[in-house]
């Protein structure tokens, strides 16, 4: 009975901070917890009339429909491929970004390169699909100047062999500045005596980067790509849907956009249900993962 | 003391300065196109190849129309509702969530965090979501659908409760002593000391409110209530012009409607590019690499 008496206690001396924290709970439970909660229709087939109780149990029918559908394969390797590219490109992109930055003598130059690179992240996907449309389209600059060269005009965006790479190219484009603003805090917190010390032995530029500026970027990389891990499986699905169409379905088309189409567009709830929770848990998964294999490889992974 | 640079550190340095130039002009170039093209004369842009660095016959007939447009200017209106409100609301809860967390020695605070955090691995979902607001909640067609879900981004109160913890504790105990409550505390003594933080708070929000457009089509189906960018969507992406040019001649409809797009692109922008210089100083500390970890 100390323990609840303790608790009371607790709860009596900071009455206040605990109202204070009344509506983030709320919020929390509201928009969070039910979704959560909501996600068991991926088990019933879900009527809106009858509600989540009285929609019939139907155990892992929707999944099993998932899963030997037709378009299962196809969908997790777009999934997968899209990420891993975007990961294996994108990934290194930034940190390489920072690293060039960070040697820039000129500090006014650095800072225009700095203000330029984080402009795009700041634009709406709509506008940078919208530019992006236009400049590879048939009649667009990037086709002019391929025409200029004397190659043949391409509809890229017709063509699903050229989906990924316009998808992973425009969004390392717009994310490679914002992504280094943190490599570039973590570049900045190195103690200088560090580079004095090696200067003093005798390492030149280069090695300085080798053994001191790279080694000091690695903790952080180690957080970003777990982080980063544990999102394999929902890939930018907003550009996806404003850039793909039906003739590219067969690269551009992912779980998340497929989700979409089925839930909002077929009202397919609980079948479009039960592949975002499979899609979550997978996250869930490599993310737990990606954190042991961390802890066990360098002693520190997210917690 | 002067250091001696090597030969291959000077090349090193000189194609440095070219690779960060060029990278400079491929993220600028596409929009000094788009703001080039939106002020040329449609039917002269439309036969022209290749780069353009300079409008073509200076015109302003794209802006004429699109600030005329009754889907924009509501578009706007709506925009600019769900942003400022949107913002206010997210302030408010962020710092409220970001003050109890950083609070020690609580009993409930290890549970309340780790509630908060496990949101940001597992979700229920696009669907139970939906469903959520739109069946459970009827938001459907209501701008507070494109407002509540999102009231509290989690990366972001963590980012901020940082903050928070790293300023110095003396400073609310004294507030206390002299009887100061803890909303007192949180307005009067926390929020004003973290105002850089807080500016990079309200450009991230608002900024994000600004772009938002998926929710706007999943639950609205008034079009006097589409926000911005869904309009944007429909002219950029969907490809119609048409209600646009009712003040067109038809014989110049096909043509303007692409500097309709590039007009449309930078009335759209602008905002941000105005807001975003001034802030940039603050980036920094909205990304704290300290954040990310505990």
């Amino acid at each position: 009975m100390k323990a609840a008496t303790a608790i009371r206690k607790d709860f009596a001396r900071h009455k206040s901070i605990y109202l204070m924290a009344a509506p983030v709970i709320l919020y929390y439970l509201i928009f969070h917890y039910t979704p959560i909660y909501g996600a068991i229709i991926a088990f019933k087939n879900f009527q809106p009339a009858q509600g989540i109780w009285g929609s019939k149990w139907v155990g892992f029918d929707q999944f099993d429909r998932f899963f030997h559908g037709y378009y299962f394969w196809r969908l997790l390797k777009n999934t997968l491929l899209i990420s891993l590219y975007s990961i294996l490109f994108g990934f290194p992109a930034p940190i390489l970004l920072a690293l060039l930055l960070n040697e820039l003598r000129m500090r006014w130059f650095k800072r225009v390169v700095q203000t330029v690179t984080y402009l795009p992240h700041f634009i709406s996907v709509i506008v940078i699909s919208g530019i992006l449309i236009d400049f590879i389209s048939r009649d667009g600059l990037l086709n002019d100047l391929f025409a200029f060269f004397g190659a043949d005009r391409v509809a890229f965006l017709a063509f699903p062999q050229y989906f990924r790479t316009i998808f992973v190219s425009s969004s390392i484009w717009q994310e490679v500045g914002w992504g280094s603003i943190i490599y570039l805090a973590a570049l900045s917190a190195i103690n200088p005596e560090l580079y004095e010390a090696a200067k003093i032995d005798g390492a030149g530029r280069f090695k300085q980067i080798r053994y001191i500026t790279i080694p000091s970027l690695v903790p952080i990389m180690a957080i970003l790509l777990i982080l980063r891990i544990g999102h394999v499986m929902e890939v930018g699905f907003e550009k996806i849907i404003l850039l793909y169409r039906p003739t590219t379905y067969e690269t551009a088309d992912v779980i998340a956009s497929y989700i979409y189409r089925e839930g909002l567009g077929g009202f397919n709830y609980s079948y479009s249900a039960a592949i975002g929770l499979f899609q979550s848990v997978v996250n869930l998964a490599l993310l737990y993962s990606a954190h042991r294999i961390s802890k066990r490889m360098n002693g520190s992974g997210l917690w | 003391m002067t250091i001696k640079r090597s030969l291959s550190e000077h090349l090193f340095d000189a194609a440095n300065v070219i690779i960060m130039l060029i990278l400079v002009v491929l993220t600028l170039y596409p929009f000094y196109y788009v703001l080039m093209a939106s002020v040329s004369d449609a039917n002269l842009l439309v036969g022209h190849e290749g780069l353009l660095l300079w409008p073509k016959n200076l015109s302003m007939a794209a802006y004429d129309l699109v600030m005329k447009n009754p889907n924009i200017l509501t578009g706007y209106r709506n925009t600019i509702a769900v942003v400022t409100l949107g913002t206010t609301l997210n302030i408010f809860m962020t710092s409220l969530g970001a003050y109890v967390l950083s609070r020690k020695g609580l009993y409930w605070m290890k549970p309340l965090s780790v509630m908060i955090v496990l949101t940001m691995f597992f979700s229920g979902g696009l669907i139970p979501t939906y469903l959520l607001v739109n069946n459970t909640l009827h938001l459907g067609d209501s701008l507070f659908a494109l407002i509540l879900p999102g009231l509290i981004s989690t990366w972001n109160l963590i980012v901020m409760r940082t903050s928070f913890e790293a300023l110095p504790e003396a400073l609310m105990e004294s507030a206390r002593i002299d009887g100061a409550g803890e909303w007192r505390i949180l307005f009067k003594v926390v929020m004003p000391l973290s105002l850089p933080v807080i500016s990079v708070m309200i450009l991230f929000y608002g900024v994000s409110h600004w772009n938002a457009w998926f929710s706007a089509v999943i639950y609205l189906r008034d079009r006097e209530l589409f926000p911005l960018q869904v309009i944007l969507r429909e002219i950029l992406i969907q490809n119609s012009t048409d209600s646009m040019m009712t003040g067109a001649g038809s014989g110049d409809r096909e043509s303007i409607g692409e500097s309709i797009k590039y007009a449309t692109i930078i009335v759209a922008t602008l905002p941000i590019l105005v807001v975003y210089p001034f802030l940039q100083k603050y980036f920094v500390k909205g990304v704290m690499v300290g954040a990310v970890k505990e």
